[in-house]
């Protein structure tokens, strides 16, 4: 197991590497540079500019520049907000996501797995076909669409919760823009345990299983579970990816000053460090979360640690 | 629903969407461009002949939601081929030639998962202005990654299958067997996985056009209509609920068709 | 009363009835064999006298267990049943046991259910049960995942799991299908042992497994039971057809005809071949020789690198070193780069036909598809007539050219193979271990095709079998490998009268005998075939082996001839 986890660890690195370059040349390829559009600036001082961000410098040598920063948590500076630095900004803005995100996949997880084995145990049953109706339902519909429905119905006519977050204190102010996050990943999560359980139900340890006497709870908890969860595992780092696009639209539907607002906001201002900054941090995280569910995947199959 | 029932009703939903967005426009006497500031977010009438109503700058939304159909389902179905022809070249080739170059090749898959693939696509919207072309591109290289790894699977299980070994050894051309014995035993998984794909592709097009980085006034896709419509949905709610409904429609065809189309294909697998 | 009274069992899927009115009594302490082809009902019956069918399965009849109705009885009802009163083996180990979990957590769910221990005491009654079970070291095994053991051990492992709570029935379907023949007699051996007073319903195709271990024989045939009584009876004076058809197709080891050497000249011969996976040698330094119109048959268990040899034989894995002489010349090592007409003359039969026809493909395509790429000058016609003449001899008619490959039973699809390779009249036939997945009398048919066809043609035939059974009927000279090396190679007759290597008598006495009087033979082997990754020094057998002695366990013995017989053993039989 410790192999294993260190060869995991080992590998994710030349991944993090790559990412770090593809993001930064998309970044470096892209034309246009952060002041175009200001007023035209005399050579000396576009040159100062150009020095002082190190654009004049060859490509390679920004690139290891920007490693080297990277490695002692420095993101650069940020082109539009002077004196700021990309670091400050993502860290200011990133617990807003952080919060959503988190509540939304424990939203995910726990609703999505809870139905999803309901849903297989009671196959072919209306309480199934109902679930699968939803979680079809669920998958259907983009979250732009949800989210304006939801505000809709529960912010403007029933007046139950606030639309948008400023202005607004505790707990209420989550309860929409968490909703709207999660219930696509719910419906996922849930045609995916169900799909995933019925499989592991038809194999043959589980017969012998029932075969020993052990009753259904049982059987679903000792013998079904841990595999049945293999594929909803695998589904982790897809779906830290798909909250963190959503995030982009809820953060903008409700006001909040999160990091996928900051990112289009950045990326419609050619904040090309600050953009460059939260792409490398998502890839970063997302290679982490992608390790940590790797890791737990050979934890629960056994199999898996001896390749 | 069992499979082919499934299969008839969604596909003759779906026939029907696009037929009537072809030939829809035709029949209104309006057309998307034309703005009619006297007659905004009019409610839908037979009267007038705006069946859908009118948006905030007076054009007709029926013509508006039959071309945003179009353009969403042209993408889609642009995007989705695109990925196809990737994923299965990129897929076939990592899983026919296997060992070390099929290792490397799905080492770059895996990388490209973990990137927030996403937040590129918003950028190269941003930083080349916005183009129809672009928008195809973007999807697909999104979504070719399953169709690779998918079809890297099979293949890879279909050249240690038995029937590869016998044709081999009876001296049938590697040509002859990429195409007779490998590529027939992949078009089921291929067609079942393109369907899945398209659904995905309009969700991602109709993303872009939302945040306002997809296709350009006035021409329009449902994702557009939707932003739209969101502005305006407290006092005129059909501007949002048509579109939004005509989306979620086609989504939720394309999903049950392609689930419809697996279940037949598991089938003729496992009999 | 019975413990077991099953009256007029009816199982129904929609119309089709897999159990048909099936009667069957098992008294206190009784052994009984249940016998049928795939197909039968065999492991049906079973299920449903555990209340195990499916929800959709249409059940009627009675199923009395101790008095207590099984049919229709609650799971509250049937969980006391279960493992504590009927205790059941399944077919494959690795499909019984849950891969994800530690084999003592799963073993010690069944006390804590049937309240026979409480969370104290459990694991020493799991490990006491592992320990009578033959596990070595239980009390680590028990921490043990199923992939980290043998398939032996794993067998063991269910074996523990089925009695474990003391049932009064136990219930073994094709308990021993997925083993090696010396470690099902080892595996028959526990079970007759651990037995005691535990009623048996053992369930199987194998005639030899219920002649030696059933005092009472039921067959089914298509749902329906046909006969039923003492063994002995049943196997001296079978009553129904079906059991005479049987009986006739059950291959025995212990007696019957033996073909006499062929005479031919040598058609294709393989020299110090070796071939080497990775970290693994398949097969070591091993050298034979084919005559025309001869059958060489190629015998060992798993791990014996006998398909290894013939895959590297034909080109299809590279020989790390070694050469393979067809006609005089030499082949190239893969074949690809092999001439026309060698790849025309040597033609492979695969185990599985499932695995072996393009699903895609129907017959005709498949068959012909030799005949595009040797003959390309024929047309459709011409090419059809071929097709459906081939599919004549093999016992198939025209009507099959349509048909894909899922619309074909097992026997059939095997003849389609058969027919592909036949086609291009070959010199040479490799059949690797093609007639295993077939039921008695299909094989039996399939047997008697090849051999008419051989007569016919002269050809030349190597045929890879664990079976020794099936390969005395057929085979003119018989090699024998275990671990990669060839240990033992005689003319039939002479083998089978006289084995001169320990493994190859242990092979001979591990195969159960379809005849009750034949007693059978304690398992003559002790362990499993070790991996081929790091095998034992010296003689490869020797940590098995009763004759072992001094140097056996340092050096390597080479093959001798000993009247006739390639015999690799310091200590062999005389």
């Amino acid at each position: 197991m410790l192999r294993y986890t260190l060869l995991r660890i080992l590998g994710a690195i030349p991944t993090l590497l790559l990412v770090i370059a593809l993001a930064f040349l998309m970044v470096h390829a892209a034309p246009g540079g952060p002041f175009d559009d200001e007023r035209v600036l005399p050579a000396d001082i576009e040159a100062n500019i150009q020095a002082h961000y190190h654009l004049d410098e060859p490509l390679p040598q920004q690139f290891l520049r920007y490693l080297s920063g990277l490695l002692r948590g420095d993101l650069g500076p940020s082109y539009r907000y002077h004196g700021r630095s990309v670091g400050s900004l993502i860290g200011e803005a990133f617990p807003y996501s952080l919060q959503l995100g988190a509540m939304a996949m424990a939203l995910a997880l726990v609703i999505g797995i809870g139905a999803g084995t309901a849903a297989a145990l009671r196959q072919g049953t209306v309480f199934d076909k109902v679930v699968m109706g939803f979680a079809m339902t669920g998958i259907s519909i983009p979250v732009f669409v949800i989210a304006p429905a939801l505000v809709l119905l529960l912010a403007v006519k029933l007046q139950w919760l606030p639309a948008g977050w400023s202005g607004v204190t505790g707990m209420s102010r989550y309860v929409l823009p968490v909703t709207t996050l999660a219930l696509p990943q719910i419906a996922y999560i849930a045609r995916l345990t169900r799909a995933s359980m019925m499989d592991v139900l038809s194999r043959d340890f589980i017969r012998t299983a029932y075969a020993q006497g052990l009753g259904t709870a049982t059987v679903v908890r000792v013998h079904a579970m841990k595999p049945a969860m293999l594929p909803v595992l695998s589904y982790m780092g897809p779906a830290i990816a798909a909250i963190l696009t959503g995030s982009v639209v809820v953060e903008q539907i409700f006001a909040i000053p999160g990091l996928g607002e900051s990112f289009v906001r950045g990326a419609l201002n050619r904040d090309y460090t600050l953009v460059l900054g939260i792409v490398v941090f998502y890839a970063s995280l997302i290679v982490f979360l992608n390790l940590l569910v790797d890791i737990l995947y050979g934890a629960i199959d056994p199999r898996v640690r001896y390749r | 629903m069992s499979g082919n029932r499934s299969i008839r009703i969604t596909g003759s939903l779906l026939l029907t969407v696009a037929i009537v967005a072809l030939v829809g426009p035709w029949a209104s006497p309006y057309d998307y461009a034309t703005t009619n500031l006297e007659n905004i977010l009019a409610a839908p009438s037979l009267r007038d002949m705006h069946l859908f109503g009118t948006d905030d700058l007076g054009r007709d939304l029926f013509v508006r939601t039959m071309l945003g159909i179009r353009v969403t389902l042209l993408v889609a179905i642009v995007a989705s081929l695109v990925s196809l022809v990737i994923g299965v070249t990129y897929g076939a080739l990592a899983g026919f030639v296997g060992g070390r170059v099929d290792a490397a090749m799905m080492r770059l898959v895996d990388t490209l998962y973990a990137l927030p693939f996403i937040f590129f696509v918003i950028l190269l919207m941003v930083a080349f202005e916005r183009n129809f072309l672009l928008i195809f591109v973007a999807i697909g290289a999104i979504n070719w990654l399953d169709m690779a790894r998918i079809v890297r699977g099979q293949t890879l299980s279909l050249r240690e299958r038995e029937f590869v070994e016998a044709a081999r050894l009876t001296g049938v051309s590697t040509l002859r067997i990429v195409f007779r014995h490998i590529a027939p035993n992949l078009v089921g998984i291929v067609v079942v996985y393109v369907t899945l794909t398209i659904p995905q592709a309009i969700l991602v097009e109709s993303f872009l056009s939302y945040l306002g980085l997809g296709v350009q006034e006035p021409q329009t896709s449902l994702g557009a209509l939707v932003d739209a419509g969101v502005k305006h949905m407290e006092g005129a709610p059909w501007v949002l609920l048509v579109p939004a409904s005509l989306l979620a429609l086609t989504l939720l065809c394309f999903n049950f068709l392609g689930d419809g189309l697996r279940d037949l294909f598991d089938a003729r697998h496992t009999s | 009363m019975s413990l077991l009274d099953v009256q007029g069992l009816t199982i129904r899927y929609g119309e089709e009835a897999v159990v048909d009115g099936v009667d069957l009594y098992i008294e206190r302490g009784e052994s009984v064999g249940l016998v049928g082809e795939s197909g039968s009902g065999k492991t049906q019956s079973a299920l449903a006298i555990l209340g195990l069918l499916p929800k959709h399965a249409l059940i009627s009849g009675s199923i009395e267990f101790d008095g207590q109705q099984i049919l229709g009885a609650s799971d509250a009802v049937l969980n006391t049943l279960r493992a504590r009163r009927i205790g059941v083996v399944f077919q494959d180990p690795m499909q019984a046991l849950n891969p994800y979990l530690r084999i003592g957590t799963q073993l010690r769910q069944i006390p804590l259910a049937h309240g026979l221990a409480n969370k104290k005491d459990v694991d020493a009654r799991v490990i006491e049960m592992l320990a009578s079970v033959g596990l070595p070291d239980p009390e680590r095994q028990s921490r043990a995942y199923p992939h980290e053991l043998s398939g032996g051990m794993r067998q063991r492992v269910v074996l523990a799991s089925a009695l474990i709570a003391e049932p009064d029935l136990l219930i073994a379907d094709e308990p021993t299908t997925a083993l090696d023949v010396t470690v099902q007699a080892q595996i028959l051996d526990l079970l007759e042992d651990l037995r005691d007073n535990t009623a048996l319903l053992l369930i199987t195709h194998d005639l030899g497994i219920i002649a030696g271990y059933c005092e009472h024989t039921v067959v089914l045939d298509g749902g329906r039971l046909v006969e039923q009584g003492p063994t002995t009876s049943v196997f001296a004076a079978p009553g129904h057809a079906h059991t005479r058809q049987l009986l006739a197709a059950a291959p025995r080891v212990d007696r019957g005809e033996v073909p006499v050497a062929a005479k031919g000249s040598t058609i294709l011969s393989v020299g110090d071949a070796e071939v080497q996976y990775r970290d693994l040698t398949a097969v070591r330094g091993v050298s034979f020789s084919l005559r025309r119109g001869e059958t060489v048959a190629i015998v060992g268990e798993s791990g014996s690198g006998k398909s290894s040899l013939v895959r590297a034989m034909l080109g299809l894995v590279p020989m790390s070193s070694g050469r393979v002489v067809y006609a005089g010349a030499p082949l190239d090592e893969t074949v690809e780069r092999r001439a026309k007409s060698a790849r025309r003359d040597l033609q492979l039969v695969f185990q599985d036909p499932a695995s072996a026809l393009n699903p895609q493909m129907r017959v005709l395509a498949i068959v012909e598809e030799p005949l595009r790429v040797h003959e390309p000058q024929l047309g459709a016609t011409e090419r059809r007539q071929r097709v459906v003449a081939m599919l004549d001899d093999v016992g198939l008619g025209e009507k099959y050219l349509r048909r894909f490959p899922h619309e074909l039973s097992g026997g059939q699809a095997q003849r389609v193979a058969i027919a592909r390779a036949l086609i291009l009249a070959p010199k040479v036939l490799v059949c690797d271990e093609a007639l295993a997945a077939l039921d008695g009398s299909v094989r039996k048919q399939v047997l008697e095709m090849l051999r008419s066809v051989q007569e016919d043609t002269g050809l030349s035939i190597v045929f890879i079998s664990h079976d020794l059974a099936v390969v005395r009927s057929i085979s003119h000279r018989v090699l024998v490998m275990y671990l990669g090396r060839l240990v033992e190679a005689a003319d039939a007759k002479t083998l089978f009268a006289s084995p001169r290597h320990p493994y190859t008598r242990a092979l001979l006495d591990s195969i159960p005998v379809p005849d009750p009087v034949v007693r059978p033979k304690r398992a003559p082997l002790r362990g499993e075939v070790p991996s081929p990754v790091n095998p034992p020094a010296g003689c490869v057998f020797h940590p098995r082996c009763a004759r072992a002695g001094d140097g056996c366990n340092s050096k390597a013995p080479v093959l001798r001839d000993i009247a006739g017989t390639r015999v690799a053993c310091h200590y062999p039989e005389s």
